[in-house]
């Protein structure tokens, strides 16, 4: 007995002098040593990149790491479009980072509602929000509200299986459908209507788009904009795969090209061979077997410049979309900072399907916060949330929705930066020892809130994959946070 | 032989935080197929699930502990010449400056030889031409050298920010003996501000 005793106490005296990250078993025992202890609020790509950097820059950190859903990933599981699983492989990189013994990750838990952001800011030495950008930018235009009419974000987040975008249940019964914005959002949506059923039923689509996609009758996609070719936000990669998508032609207005490869000469590199592959597909006649595939195609998509959305029209009994009302434009200036005037024509175009595709924005997540509600954004310097030591924000939050992966990349590292930079200046002081995760757990039981563990995920993972495996997909996804939990807990 | 080398390199997932890329061809959990790098590059990972999470265990200690016995340096067992002739000496210079000297085979990949001298560049997505964050500059005196990219590197490469003449994916590059003594840097960090004056375009 003695012994015991003795060996327990040495046991619980070594972990209180021991430098943190001790490792696995050790993890519980932590709670009260004072390492640098930093809290994450969101699980996409800024978040595990933002934890990467940090875990790797100092042997001392613990990164935990909240999340509103059961599952973790953010718009790499629900934004990243199913036909592009090579861009999914960072979950790889991601999961590492996870099961690093200094990280932990807690699903499950909607920071601003479950616990504040000032409770978090007393548990840890550092928070930092990458919540992303789950609002909408809208229209603002008559009509905008009509049924058959979506935002892009919402028809993604339904064919990627996003909780909250369950029961979008998207009309496809017409033929034509109308995408506002030419981003690289728009062309995945775009591609997604008309791609041939074979493709997409080998991705983790989720299983009702399948099913409606199937039963669509949408034959013609114009994907619309307010300026001209040399404006297109979308890049190289997701044009090519419109060009070259089995059983669909392309279709534009030769007049939108006026000017444009003149304009080329001294245009930044991927600016000019974007836009030389949009010349091309609009303007140049295509070779025999180009020409034989384009013959036989059924479904049609084409870009509509120099047009900017004022009404949607409805139906006589104003019961559904039956139109689009387009004003049309020129351009002032030239090159990124061209802008559209409004020149008093109109152009109506019958559609059946408007998806506006013109933009993501941030919502502010809790009052005691600062927000730039303007701008959408969380007021910062690198990374530094204004007026708020101790918070700091990366990705979307930081800098607006603009960017892919690899750009979120750099911003959240330049947050990890700023905060070790804090860390060594003494501007954020980590000496004083943080309760961490052991606190707000605490809160969370209280509240009767469960946070799913990187291990519950990975039932979800597998139950997913196994499911995928029976009907050839990567994964079948759960698409209700009610069916996650159970499989969490189970 | 090369061929061999290049597969192994090439091989998925890296143990990032170990730093290291054992031989794997020597491990007893490569040959009894028991190793999640035997399945990398699957997207269906889901049945290996439980087996992986042993097995990654086992690899990191099994694995450090060849690493630490054998070194970059280890003899290719099927070489005759000690493998001097298979040596290819890269310079990496990282993103403070730092010239980092490394000795590399033919067949490594630029890539994951990073990974394995635990230099910070990153490979999102595990070199399938999905991303661009293994963008790297090379000197002059080697760029002409390395094949044209093919089309889907330059279409990665025009997101890269910073990019210049001299800008690959290193994931691409694959040493080869005349590629000896190539210089790659890593861009500079970008503190949210594109030389060129570039704006990424709102999604």
């Amino acid at each position: 007995k003695t012994y015991f005793l003795c060996s327990y106490l040495i046991f619980h005296v070594l972990q209180s002098i021991v430098p943190c990250g001790l490792g696995g078993s050790g993890k519980a025992f932590l709670s009260t040593s004072s390492c640098p202890k930093v809290c994450i609020v969101g699980s996409g790509p800024a978040g595990f990149y933002t934890a990467q950097h940090l875990i790797k820059a100092r042997q001392d950190v613990e990164v935990d790491i909240y999340e509103r859903l059961p599952v973790p990933f953010g718009l790499v599981r629900f934004g990243v479009a199913p036909d592009h699983p090579e861009v999914k492989n960072v979950i790889n990189t991601f999961t590492q980072t996870a099961k690093h013994s200094r990280c932990s990750f807690y699903g499950n838990v909607n920071v601003g509602k479950d616990v504040t952001v000032d409770e978090l800011q007393g548990a840890y030495h550092a928070v930092v929000l990458s919540y992303g950008a789950e609002g909408n930018r809208r229209m603002g235009v008559p009509g905008e509200d009509l049924p058959g009419v979506y935002s892009a974000k919402d028809f993604v987040g339904w064919y990627n299986g996003l909780p909250s975008c369950r029961e979008l249940k998207p009309d496809l019964s017409c033929e034509t459908a109308v995408i506002l914005g030419q981003g690289n959002v728009a062309l995945d949506v775009a591609r997604i209507l008309l791609s041939p059923l074979d493709i997409l039923k080998k991705t983790d689509i989720t299983q009702p788009a399948l099913e409606a996609l199937a039963e669509s009758r949408v034959q013609k996609v114009l994907i619309v904009g307010r300026r001209g070719p040399m404006q297109v936000a979308c890049t190289i990669k997701e044009l090519r795969e419109m060009v070259n998508l089995p059983g669909t032609r392309p279709e534009m207005v030769t007049a939108d090209f006026e000017g444009v490869s003149e304009a080329l000469k001294d245009v930044p590199r991927p600016r000019k061979r974007l836009t030389e592959l949009l010349l091309k597909t609009a303007l140049d006649a295509p070779g025999d077997k180009e020409l034989e595939r384009r013959r036989n195609a059924a479904k049609v998509w084409g870009f509509r410049f120099y047009r900017s959305p004022t009404e949607i029209l409805a139906d006589p009994g104003r019961s559904r979309t039956a139109g689009i009302r387009l004003a049309v434009n020129r351009l002032e200036g030239s090159g990124d900072a061209a802008r559209a005037v409004l020149t008093g024509e109109v152009e109506d175009v019958s559609c059946g399907l408007v998806i506006s595709s013109i933009g993501y924005k941030s919502l502010p997540i809790d009052p005691a916060v600062p927000f730039d509600s303007h701008r959408a954004v969380m007021p910062n310097s690198v990374g530094r949330v204004h007026q708020a030591p101790g918070l700091y924000c990366s990705g979307w939050l930081k800098t607006g929705p603009t960017g892919v992966i690899a750009t979120t990349m750099n911003n959240s590292f330049d947050t990890a930066r700023s905060l070790l930079e804090d860390m060594d200046s003494g501007a954020l002081d980590v000496s004083p020892a943080k309760p961490g995760s052991q606190e707000v757990s605490s809160l969370l039981e209280k509240r009767g809130v469960r946070p799913v563990t990187f291990s519950d995920w990975e039932k979800i993972d597998s139950l997913e994959t196994r499911r995928g495996d029976a009907c050839g997909k990567p994964r079948e996804k759960l698409l209700s946070v009610e069916e996650m939990l159970k499989v969490a807990r189970a | 032989m090369a061929a061999a080398a290049a597969a192994r390199s090439s091989m998925g997932l890296t143990l990032r935080f170990s730093r290291v890329i054992p031989d794997c061809r020597s491990c007893p959990l490569y040959r009894l197929k028991g190793c999640v790098d035997n399945t990398a590059g699957s997207q269906r990972r889901g049945s290996f699930d439980s087996l992986r999470t042993i097995n990654r265990h086992l690899q990191t200690s099994i694995c450090l502990s060849q690493a630490e016995e054998g070194s970059s340096n280890a003899e290719d067992p099927d070489d005759v010449d000690n493998g001097q002739h298979l040596r290819v000496n890269v310079v990496y210079i990282d993103r403070s400056g730092k010239r980092i000297p490394v000795k590399a085979k033919v067949g490594d990949n630029i890539l994951y030889l990073a990974h394995k001298h635990g230099i910070d560049l990153e490979g999102a997505c595990e070199a399938s031409l999905a991303c661009s964050t293994c963008h790297v500059y090379v000197n002059s005196a080697h760029l002409d050298k390395l094949p044209e990219p093919e089309e889907r590197e330059d279409d990665m490469l025009d997101m890269a920010p910073m990019l210049q003449e001299n800008s690959r994916l290193g994931c691409q590059i694959i040493l080869t003996p005349d590629l000896d003594g190539i210089e790659l840097t890593l861009p500079k960090v970008t503190r949210n501000f594109y030389v060129d004056g570039h704006v990424p375009k709102p999604h």
